[in-house]
Formats: C-alpha cells, sequence, structure tokens
C-alpha cells in the first residue's frame, strides 16, 4: 500500500483514525450456526482476517504522519474483546468494545448504527481523520457494512482500496474493479474500506503482546452510545435466517493416482458426466 | 401483483446472460421489469430482454453516474419505486448500490443469494456460508426486499409469454456526492465468457509455475474461463482478475477444475458451491481432493495434455 511520502507527513501533522475490527469464527474451524446466528466462542473466535489489512493501513499512516491515535473498535458480544485485543498486539492506541445485549441479532444497518454512534462520540471529543474498515467480514462476507456506515455518518465513502494516499484535507484511493482500475478521491473524513491487496500486515511483536493484556479496553452501551434500542438488535433488522444447516459432504468422491493413465481417466470421467 | 425489477448489467451496450438469468427468476417472482441505467437500449436489447419476461424497459439515463454507488442507488430508487422486488447480480458495486438503496427505501438486502422464492408472501433467499458449507435460508422482514443474486444460479430461459419490452425513460434528480472519480482505467474484457459467469472454470496455481498455456488450452477445449489461484495472481503470472476465492471472484459453474492448485480455505470460499469439482495435483494430501469430486494425483504436466488428447478424439468419433 502507498502511503504519504514522508516529505509530505508534515502537512498532515497528526493522523486519528479508527480501524473497524470484527470477531469472527477462525475460518480453520468448524463454522456453524446457533438459532439463525454464527457461532461465535472465545475458542474458535478470532479478529477478522481481513481486518488485519485495515490495522495496517492505520498504523502505516499514523507513522508516515509522525504523529496522531489509531482507536480499533468493535461490535459484539463479550468474546469478541478478543478482537479489539489483537489489534493492541498489532500496535494501535485505543480499544473500544461496544458490547449491550441489545445489539445481539443486528442486521448490517443496525450494526452501523451502533458503530457510526461509537464513531461520532470519539470524532466529538477530538475529530478523526478516517474510518478504516477491512472489505469483507470473513463469517458472512456481505461486504456491506462500509456503505452503510459512510452513509450513517454522513462522510465520504472510499471503498476497496487497494491502495491509500492521505494528502491535503483529501483521500485518494486506487480500486480495482472487473472492468475497471478507478482512482476515487474524497474529502476527510472518510470511511475507506481496505482490500487484502492493500498491503501485508505485520506480525505483533513480544514487547506489543505483553504490553497489550495490560492496555484498558473501554466498555461502552447503547446508552452510552445515546442509541434507542428499538432501533437495533434483532427487533429491528430487515432480514432473519429462518434456517441454517450443514450442506451434505459430496458422495462418491473419486480419487486416482496417475501410473500414465491419469489424463485418460480424467477426461473418461469429463465424458461420463457430460461435461466434455 | 408483485412488481420485480431487475438492475441490468451490460457489456459493451449489451445486457450481461446473468441479467437474462435474473430476469427468468424475476418470472417466478411477480411481473418483471428491467431497469437499464445509462444510454438507452438497441431494440435488439429490449427485444432480448423481453424474450425472458421483461415487460417495460425503464431507462435511466446516467450512464457515468452508475459508477457512483449513492447515484445509482438514487437512480434506482426512482425507477423502481413501485417495486417490491428489486433484483441485481451479486458484484462488489452492486452489494454497495443496494446498500444506499435500502438506506433510502426501508429495504432488507441479502447478498451472494443463490435463489429468492416466495414464501407465504415473504421474499426468502437461499445462500451458502463459510466456503459453501453451509445452507442458510434467509426471510427479508421488510416490506420491500432487495437481492443481489449470484450468477449461474438460474438457467436463463424464454418466458411463455414474450414481454413488450417498451421503453419507458424515468428522470432521476441525483444527489451531490463527496467522491470523485479521477480516473477510470478499463480492464480489456476477457477473451470468451467472463470468469463470474463461465459454465466451467479451468483455474491454475502455484503449481503451473507461471505457464498457463495448458490450463487455456482446456479452458478452451472445454468453453470454459481460466481461473487462477491468489499466489499465482501475486506472482504476477496471470492478472488479478482471474483471481477465485473469498477475496476474489466467487464462481459456481457446472465444472470446476483445479490444477496445481492446494484448496486453501480462503480458495474454497469462492468455488466449493460449483457443481463438479475436479482436482489436479501431485501432492494426494493437498486439501482439494477432500473436496473433488473426481480427483487426479499427478503431475498436471503429464496428465491435461492426455486428457486434452482424450477429450479431443473422443468427440472426433
Ligand atoms: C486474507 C487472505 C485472503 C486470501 N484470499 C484468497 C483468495 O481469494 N483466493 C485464493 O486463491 N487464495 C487466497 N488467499 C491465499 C490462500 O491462503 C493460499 O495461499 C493460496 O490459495 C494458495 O495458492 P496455490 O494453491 O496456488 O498455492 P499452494 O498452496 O502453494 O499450492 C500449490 C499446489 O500445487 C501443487 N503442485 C505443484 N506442482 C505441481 C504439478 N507439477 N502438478 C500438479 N500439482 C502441482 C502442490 O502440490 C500444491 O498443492 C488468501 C490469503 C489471505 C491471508
Ligand atoms: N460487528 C462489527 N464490529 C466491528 N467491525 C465490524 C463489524 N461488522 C463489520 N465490521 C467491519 O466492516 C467490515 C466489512 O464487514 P461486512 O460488511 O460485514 O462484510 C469488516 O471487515 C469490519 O472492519
Amino acid at each position: 500500500m502507498e502511503v504519504a511520502p514522508a516529505s509530505s507527513a508534515a502537512t498532515l501533522s497528526r493522523m486519528r483514525i479508527l480501524v473497524t475490527v470484527k470477531f469472527v469464527p477462525d475460518l480453520q474451524s468448524q463454522r456453524s450456526f446457533t438459532d439463525g446466528a454464527v457461532t461465535r466462542t472465545g475458542d474458535d473466535g478470532t479478529m477478522n482476517e481481513l481486518d488485519e489489512n485495515a490495522v495496517e493501513a492505520a498504523l502505516q499512516l499514523k507513522e508516515a504522519a509522525g504523529e496522531g491515535e489509531v482507536y480499533a473498535l468493535t461490535v459484539g458480544g463479550d468474546d469478541a474483546v478478543a478482537a479489539v485485543r489483537k489489534a493492541l498486539q498489532l500496535g494501535v492506541d485505543h480499544a473500544i468494545h461496544v458490547s449491550d445485549a441489545g445489539v445481539a441479532g443486528s442486521d448490517v444497518f443496525g450494526t452501523a448504527k451502533v458503530i457510526a454512534a461509537a464513531v461520532r462520540k470519539v470524532h466529538e471529543e477530538d475529530p478523526l481523520d478516517l474510518v478504516i474498515t477491512g472489505m469483507a467480514a470473513l463469517d458472512g462476507l456481505t461486504s456491506m457494512l462500509p456503505t452503510a456506515l459512510a452513509a450513517e455518518l454522513g462522510w465520504s465513502q472510499l471503498t476497496l482500496a487497494s491502495g491509500l494516499t492521505v494528502e491535503g484535507g483529501a483521500a485518494s484511493i486506487v480500486r480495482h474493479l472487473p472492468d475497471a482500475h478507478e482512482t476515487v478521491s474524497a474529502p476527510l473524513p472518510a470511511v475507506v474500506s481496505v482490500t487484502d491487496e492493500a498491503n501485508t500486515p505485520r506480525y505483533p511483536n513480544f514487547k506489543l503482546i505483553m504490553a497489550a493484556r495490560s492496555k484498558p479496553v473501554a466498555t461502552w452501551t447503547l446508552e452510552d452510545l445515546g442509541v434507542d434500542p428499538s432501533s437495533v438488535g434483532a427487533g429491528a433488522a430487515r432480514t432473519v435466517v429462518v434456517d441454517a444447516s450443514p450442506r451434505p459432504p459430496r458422495e462418491n468422491r473419486v480419487t486416482v493416482t496417475d501410473t500414465g493413465e491419469g489424463g485418460v481417466a480424467l477426461a473418461d470421467f469429463l465424458i461420463e458426466r457430460g461435461l466434455a | 401483483m408483485t412488481t420485480v425489477a431487475v438492475l441490468v448489467e451490460s457489456r459493451g451496450g449489451e445486457a450481461t446472460q446473468p441479467t437474462h438469468e435474473a430476469i427468468t427468476l424475476a418470472r417466478t417472482l411477480g411481473t418483471p421489469v428491467a431497469v437499464w441505467l445509462g444510454a438507452a437500449p438497441d431494440p435488439a436489447q429490449n427485444a432480448r430482454l423481453g424474450i425472458h419476461g421483461a415487460t417495460e424497459v425503464r431507462v435511466v439515463p446516467a450512464a457515468e453516474d452508475a459508477r457512483q454507488p449513492a447515484r445509482a442507488a438514487a437512480a434506482l430508487a426512482a425507477a423502481t419505486a413501485d417495486a417490491d422486488i428489486v433484483l441485481m447480480i451479486s458484484t462488489f458495486v452492486n452489494k454497495e448500490i443496494a446498500t444506499r438503496l435500502a438506506l433510502l427505501t426501508g429495504a432488507g438486502v441479502v447478498v451472494d443469494a443463490a435463489g429468492v422464492e416466495l414464501v407465504d408472501g415473504h421474499v426468502e433467499t437461499l445462500q451458502t456460508v463459510f466456503a459453501a458449507t453451509w445452507n442458510v435460508r434467509t426471510r427479508i422482514a421488510a416490506e420491500k426486499a432487495i437481492v443481489a443474486i449470484r450468477p449461474n444460479t438460474t438457467l436463463a430461459s424464454p418466458a411463455e409469454e414474450t414481454g413488450a419490452a417498451t421503453t419507458v425513460v424515468v428522470d432521476a434528480e441525483l444527489p451531490e456526492v463527496p467522491e470523485v472519480i479521477a480516473s477510470v482505467e478499463p480492464v480489456p474484457a476477457p477473451e470468451g465468457v467472463p470468469l463470474a459467469e463461465a459454465p466451467v472454470v479451468v483455474s491454475g496455481g502455484r503449481g503451473t509455475n507461471g505457464d498457463y498455456t495448458l490450463v487455456r488450452e482446456l479452458a478452451d477445449l472445454l468453453g470454459g474461463a481460466v481461473g487462477a489461484s491468489r499466489d499465482a495472481t501475486d506472482e504476477g503470472w496471470i492478472s488479478h482478475e482471474h483471481m477465485v476465492g473469498q477475496t476474489g471472484t466467487t464462481v459456481t459453474p457446472a465444472l470446476y477444475v483445479a490444477c496445481g492448485i492446494s484448496g486453501a480455505v480462503h480458495h474454497r470460499g469462492g468455488m466449493q458451491a460449483s457443481g463438479t469439482i475436479v482436482a489436479v495435483n501431485i501432492d494426494p494430501d493437498a486439501p482439494i481432493f477432500e473436496i473433488a469430486d473426481f480427483g487426479v494425483v499427478g503431475d498436471l504436466g503429464d496428465v491435461l495434455p492426455q486428457a486434452i488428447a482424450h477429450i479431443e478424439k473422443h468427440r472426433a468419433g
């Protein structure tokens, strides 16, 4: 990912960035549903892998500016605190966990409302330049939250950035779409979502891991945020999961070892199935 | 009667195959109308949309603005005020348009759907999640529904009664937006069928060592598109547009052939819902074999040329 060159860092002065990080089931774990919701437990849960790119983007921008603060924010149940702890290990300065029974069952619009309220709370104390999100949460893969959040905040929307530069009160991104590569810019504050092409996330070092253990995590409720509980949560959700079931494994799978006729076997399989 | 609006995806002035699939699907839900953002389509396009069942083609003359999600959503809102359901193709940009449209209209949204049904007067969608290891059914509780549907999940077919597909021009007032698109660099259209829409995908990974000749040959022979793993696109062996996986393109072809691809969970997330999965890999322990209907443990340099020759021989009779 591109960051502003060091020479322009002076004009950036202080970069204040909030990164959203989601607590999701580990990709390698047996992921499942319970009562229409993704099962999220501390053991198998982790910070959404794609949010590592968001954290990295924020840290790089702050480091290039030379001064600033990075906040990590998660919305979720008790276990979700693990997501912001991971962000602390990577080097963010502050962690916020919005936890409230009223949030459970929210759809993307409810979640965006809650995140927007938390962003505003931070922004009102001391203005933020950017909110950076991952491109998708690897549990639902909807990629809708960044757009919903930008709309909710009324901030600029710069989504799917594979490159990001910030200069002179504006952010500019490169966005790789299937039909075209776009360069899009917009005034700050902006909501930016970054792809996994944007950078290579760092590993936490021992010192940061130790320090993260004792760093405080601010825990906020809907009341702290002034969010009306009836406007979020399951009751306000516009979509409801009515059924979730594991797909049956593929049956009659065949594996052959090539001893000189592997290609013929493959061709015959395709021909038999009417695929070649 | 339920009005179902379908956002047309067009390429070079032509509605894409997934658009015709979506209009076919719309027929099972109500009365389809097509919405075309941009310059008015030519009569041949209207006729094709009509064949699949569109009763009307609503044109919002907003070509350039269609690249701005907020403006596209406003244009779509103006054209679909009477619609109970809005269908679109599940692409990254459409997910953004769907989100904005839902905020304008109060609709409920499902993206990446593999199917849509009306159940007791409610719109319900089917999705596969967790690298296609789970099926999920979602009910849209809001009055209006927006569904972004994956290509290749409905078979496009002509309607019993061809729609008139008359053109109606819709005026829309589009909001000012803070984002400025400074440049648009077109990506050359792929030869043959685009990856997301292809009925057959032949993918190559690190095991190709950068040589896509055999992969491409097999794809051409089967009338398919060429896909790749992230490692291959990262190496610069093939362009990013070919990447299959959860951060690349999600594909659900009738046949997926993975050559020299280990089958990492990130890759599986983008192809595991395919019809038939075939894998060629020299490592018998490669995870791709866990999900392959037919696997060959072998060197793709030996297996692919032999398979190609055998299929050619079979076809020649
Ligand atoms: C956040 C994140 C997102 C990601 N998103 C994606 C994504 O969307 N799509 C994606 O594909 N990856 C994605 N990845 C990368 C993914 O984790 C794997 O690293 C990648 O898919 C591996 O590519 P590969 O299978 O080509 O390479 P490898 O894993 O190296 O596998 C190569 C395979 O080729 C076999 N092979 C070698 N030589 C031959 C031969 N001559 N003949 C036959 N077989 C041979 C080997 O046995 C091996 O199994 C993502 C990673 C991260 C961290
Ligand atoms: N509950 C949440 N808490 C914090 N961040 C979230 C949450 N849900 C989504 N996000 C952010 O939004 C991005 C896109 O998520 P999604 O739209 O759900 O695919 C993620 O990568 C996160 O950065």
